[in-house]
């Protein structure tokens, strides 16, 4: 016959299961939902136009985020500009040219490790590697966020150049083309997704580095063009969060800048997600 | 008839695999050779060797002689990107580049270094003409091409090989992946290419060997078993293996 308390047994095992998860769900949105809500219920009022707009000031007293906002483009961009062509060029040595496939691995596995490697580390190195030589600036500090980026740039590429069909190469090859030509009217083109993503999530991390910066790139909040920028040192965003709520003690204007890089990750994660779906549209025509 | 391609002795090795055993074969000239034969015969790396694709895959080994027009092409005056231009290749399945209809055509003409618009402008022309696909993309040579059919798509590959005027054009099983009003298409459009072009194709498929070819290649397990006019090897095979082949008794 039909065993009533063993199935009795299991139905209340089933209920105390799915409650636990539910639990853990429910604490883990809880927590998103109160940092989110904390810090741009803290951050948000603190926004002000002045603030946005324009530099500190040690004689009005008044802080200004306009010289970190900045610097921040300036290093994104000084960053994205030199990681670019070496991690999409090593890319597309790595997938298209280099025969020997044990060698690829080992770099391509070098390039994983490197990605989980604290930034401290890198701060370290780029301390040692460009700011003893270039002087502390923010320079220093994109060139050391190129280090950190270059495997994200490679990886997300390769990535990508794997997903380009190999009849598109052959078709070119058959029609006489040189591998240059194939790489690129044909490679290059079906993996610009892989290469527009591996940007976002760099701007994403360079966004969010402080640790490597610290070392490198200092803490100035001087206005500077993009030229006498890199050459200065300078704090970006997230440096000048940790100066003004641990050296400074302006906890208003570190949750208004803490706000600003929430909002700009939130963008940045959609952006991300919008090329990725516009591709796979194209992709799939 | 002359020949336009001579093998002797070849033979091709994937790794330690052999896949092509000393085979010999001239090809005529503005005809249409099949090489039939089952799967795994060597059929398609053979022809994929007459214009150097295997290149393309690491660990071919291969020895012996092959000559286009009496040129050998493995030498090393021979610039692979210009046999591949003299010996076009269709694939098994259409591969179109997921660009517009002209500018899939005239990817191979731009290769080779002619921008002039009004130049290009006919040779995508005449280059769909040929193929008889013509009347269904003048219209639309803007649109990407990925958005036609399947033997649309073929056809548009096969003129694609035919903008970069080549001598020969190698087709592998061109219709295995089309539905049979397609692959009928084809097959006339095959038949009149060979006035202007020689045509290799690989098949599996017997029927159209006999429909469309002049020359029949008979491979079994990396041997070219037998060579012959289509009508010969059908009717009169000289070989028992090629027998019990085009019989039906295996493959």
């Amino acid at each position: 016959m039909l065993n009533q308390s063993l199935s009795k047994k299991r139905k209340g095992f089933e209920v105390l299961m799915k409650a636990l998860m539910l639990l853990s769900v429910g604490l883990t949105a809880a927590l998103v939902l109160f940092l989110l809500i904390y810090v741009l219920g803290q951050g948000v009022p603190n926004i002000t136009w002045e603030l946005l707009s324009t530099k500190p000031s040690y004689l009005t007293e008044k802080i200004g985020i306009l010289p970190d906002i900045l610097n921040t483009v300036y290093i994104v961009l000084a960053t994205l500009l030199i990681v670019l062509p070496l991690g999409v060029g090593a890319a597309i040595y790595l997938t298209e040219y280099a025969s020997n496939k044990k060698v690829v691995g080992i770099i391509e596995y070098a390039a994983e490790t490197l990605s989980g490697i604290p930034s401290i580390i890198y701060g370290l190195v780029g301390m040692l590697l460009f700011s003893n030589s270039m002087g502390t600036c923010l320079m220093a500090g994109a060139l050391t966020l190129v280090i950190m980026n270059l495997p994200t740039i490679m990886r997300t590429t390769q990535e990508s150049l794997k997903t380009v069909p190999q009849s598109y190469r052959e078709g070119a090859f058959g029609l006489g083309a040189g591998k240059w030509r194939v790489v690129r009217t044909v490679v290059l083109p079906g993996c610009v997704d892989g290469v527009i993503t591996g940007c976002i999530l760099s701007v994403g991390r360079i966004l969010g580095e402080s640790a490597a910066l610290l070392f490198t790139a200092g803490f100035a909040h001087a206005l500077n063009g993009i030229i006498d920028g890199l050459a200065a040192p300078g704090a970006t965003l997230t440096v000048a969060l940790y100066v003004y709520a641990k050296e400074q003690g302006e906890f208003g204007v570190a949750f208004a800048i803490a706000a600003i890089l929430m909002v700009l990750t939130v963008l940045i994660n959609f952006a991300a997600t919008l090329v990725q779906k516009h591709f796979a549209k194209r992709r799939s025509l | 008839m002359s020949n336009i391609i001579s093998v002797k002795d070849m033979s091709l090795w994937y790794g330690d695999h052999q896949a092509l055993k000393n085979v010999n074969i001239e090809i005529p000239e503005k005809s249409i050779t099949a090489f039939i034969g089952p799967s795994g015969c060597g059929k398609s790396t053979f022809l994929k060797t007459l214009n150097r694709m295997n290149d393309l895959i690491p660990g071919v080994k291969i020895t012996g002689d092959i000559r286009y027009e009496g040129t050998d092409i493995f030498s090393k005056e021979v610039d692979v990107n210009n046999l591949r231009k003299e010996i076009g290749m269709v694939f098994q399945k259409p591969n179109p580049f997921p660009m517009s209809i002209y500018d899939n055509i005239a990817y191979g003409p731009r290769t080779h270094g002619i921008t002039n618009k009004v130049e290009l402008d006919e040779i995508v022309e005449r280059a769909l003409r040929d193929a008889a696909i013509w009347d269904e993309t003048k219209d639309r040579l803007k649109k990407n091409a990925l958005g036609m059919s399947g033997g649309q798509q073929q056809r548009l590959c096969i003129a694609r090989a035919l903008a970069v005027q080549p001598n020969i054009l190698l087709m592998d099983e061109p219709t295995s992946a089309l539905d049979p009003i397609s692959t009928s298409r084809i097959e006339e459009l095959v038949v009149e290419l060979k006035e202007k072009y020689t045509i290799v194709m690989v098949t599996h498929n017997m029927q159209q060997a006999v429909r469309v070819s002049d020359y029949t290649a008979f491979f079994l397990l990396g041997e070219l078993v037998e060579f012959d006019k289509t009508d010969d090897i059908f009717s009169q095979p000289r070989d028992k293996r090629t027998e019990d082949y085009i019989t039906g008794r295996f493959g």
